[in-house]
């Protein structure tokens, strides 16, 4: 028994050991990117001028195309979820209800860009872009949404799909409409309130998707927070390290903020279960 | 009275339904036409078509150069190199963390910051490596200080420099995509060989190992596919030659002084579909027989 038990522990602290190192092994470049941030390459000496520069202290010119990109990718980004949300939700209740025989077709060609690399999608939207800038619309990065929302697809479908599976739909739907609710109704009181997780869980990592994103963005020549940073990393080195930590840091805090939804979302059914 | 009212109105209403109910997928279905298959289709499609519309084999030809050829061996060897690193690594690690209670805190941060890096780093990630290993590196001052070792000033731009950087989006990436499957793991199934006098190798060698093969080969192929398509992290780093294939697809795209690129850049990413959806069609394949243990 004791030989068990010495056992168990010392696979415990090997475990602990391996989480360890990797552990460190992931976060040492993002301590480095901030050492970076504050250290003069030359002198070596520490100071934090980057980040006051960052947050507005002077030096708009040199930093102007990180502010245009930040700017740009945050309206982006609400322009993606607003169409992945009215795309997606909608054809997915709908499909669940009125044409299960599609359910497979909708989940092949949500998953498909996960298979189709960014940079071979984007050969392929050069002329669709082309079009869109000289026939429809203009260049302007806030466009790039429309090809972002393909990129998203995957990641939303997935929270969607758990989040519309934890619940009866069905019921849910036949039991409003018999009371007399209309589908807008439908959609907004009696199945949103009941998604929010999911929801919150798709917008948080289309969030993460859209902020991250480069290689569209650069081969079509539009600005969004990516390619500005790239741009200012040129002039400015230091305040690139500042804004690539703190882009990080925002999207780990975004994940791990979803972890909570998800984890809470799907421990309810589990427990009706049991 | 009522058959007689059914069977006749029946089969026109029924086809009226199904085409309102499919238009309501209009929406949908229609936007991935235009921004999803129809890309698609002009990658494959063009790559087999002449400037003047006719069918060429020209762009294809080209991928067979040495020079293209080279770009793609290349690639695949960054991917193989990266992605067999990062499977064990990642695999150890997502083991120790299947350990660690669903709800800790610990999990969520290991877990959000393992997907932060392996999907949304890119340029960042490549910015993260210039500070630990440029030439103002922190690990680069470190070494040179203690130990005095000089890190090769070309390192990060040069095939090794890439392999060790993609490790750093690889191991999280696995991470992420083997945890199911060791989750998955079922403390009866030790209990059970435990009993039957099977000690720790036995468990390993003939319990888990076998169950968890499909998976981590499986998850091998995906961080493969994974650096096999990555751009922005390379593109950050090197500026001036192209070593992958994502790199002379850019090259090809921005050369604006050659019309025929743009077959070269349509052909070049249809072999990168050929190879990604191969690797995937694996991936798939080898999911399915995970599928048995995990469910």
């Amino acid at each position: 028994m004791s030989r068990a038990v010495t056992r168990r522990r010392r696979q415990r602290a090997l475990r602990i050991a391996v989480l360890g190192v990797v552990g460190v092994f992931l976060a040492y470049p993002l301590y480095a990117l901030f050492e970076f941030s504050i250290r003069f390459p030359l002198t070596g000496a520490y100071s934090v001028d980057a980040w006051t520069r960052l947050f507005g202290a002077g030096d708009g010119a040199r930093l102007q195309p990180l502010y245009t990109g930040l700017v740009n990718s945050l309206l982006i980004a609400v322009l993606t979820l607003s169409l992945m949300f009215a795309l997606l939700l909608p054809t997915m209740v709908w499909v669940r209800l009125r044409l299960p025989r599609l359910n497979r077709v909708v989940e092949f060609l949500c998953l498909l860009p996960l298979t189709l690399p960014a940079i071979v999608l984007v050969v392929g939207l050069v002329p669709v872009y082309r079009f869109i800038a000289t026939r429809l619309l203009d260049t302007h990065a806030v466009w790039l949404s429309f090809a972002y929302v393909v990129l998203v697809l995957p990641f939303a479908y997935r929270a969607l799909d758990a989040g519309l599976s934890a619940i009866d739909v069905r019921t849910l739907v036949a039991a409003a409409r018999s009371l007399g609710a209309s589908w807008p109704t439908v959609v907004a009181r009696v199945l949103l309130p009941n998604l929010r997780g999911a929801v919150a869980s798709a917008a948080f990592i289309s969030i993460a998707v859209v902020l991250g994103e480069f290689t569209i963005a650069r081969m079509l020549a539009r600005e969004n927070l990516q390619t500005g940073v790239m741009l200012v990393n040129q002039a400015a080195p230091q305040v690139a390290a500042a804004v690539s930590l703190l882009t990080l840091l925002f999207g780990i805090a975004l994940l791990v903020g979803l972890s909570y939804i998800t984890n809470r979302a799907h421990r309810r059914p589990r427990r009706r279960d049991s | 009275m009522s058959t007689v009212v059914a069977g006749v109105a029946t089969p026109t209403r029924r086809v009226a339904r199904t085409a309102r109910d499919a238009a309501v997928t209009l929406p949908f279905f229609g936007y991935l036409a235009v921004f999803l298959l129809l890309p698609t289709l002009i990658v494959v499609v063009g790559a087999f078509r002449s400037r003047d519309g006719g069918f060429t084999l020209d762009g294809v030809a080209r991928l067979v150069t040495p020079a293209t050829a080279q770009i793609f061996l290349t690639t695949a060897l960054v991917s193989a190199a990266s992605a067999i690193a990062g499977a064990v690594v990642g695999g150890v690690a997502a083991y120790a963390l299947s350990t660690v209670p669903l709800t800790s805190p610990l999990r969520r941060i290991y877990t959000a910051v393992s997907s932060v890096l392996a999907q949304f780093g890119g340029v960042m990630l490549a910015f993260a490596f210039i500070s630990v290993l440029g030439k103002n590196g922190h690990l680069t001052r470190l070494l040179a200080g203690a130990f005095g070792v000089a890190v090769p000033g070309d390192l990060l731009t040069s095939v090794p420099g890439l392999i060790l950087v993609y490790c750093y989006f690889q191991v999280p990436l696995m991470i992420i995509v083997f945890l199911p499957a060791v989750d998955g793991l079922r403390q009866e199934w030790r209990d059970a060989t435990e009993n039957l006098g099977g000690s720790t190798w036995t468990f390993w060698s003939r319990v888990a190992g076998p169950i968890l093969l499909p998976s981590f080969l499986g998850s091998f192929l995906l961080l493969f596919a994974n650096a096999f398509s990555a751009y922005a992290t390379a593109a950050a780093l090197i500026s001036q030659r192209t070593i992958i294939v994502p790199m002379a697809i850019e090259g090809a795209i921005r050369n604006e002084n050659d019309t025929g690129m743009d077959a070269y850049a349509q052909a070049l990413a249809a072999g990168m579909i050929v190879v990604v959806g191969l690797v995937m069609a694996g991936y798939a394949a080898l999911q399915r027989r995970a599928g048995r243990w995990t469910r």
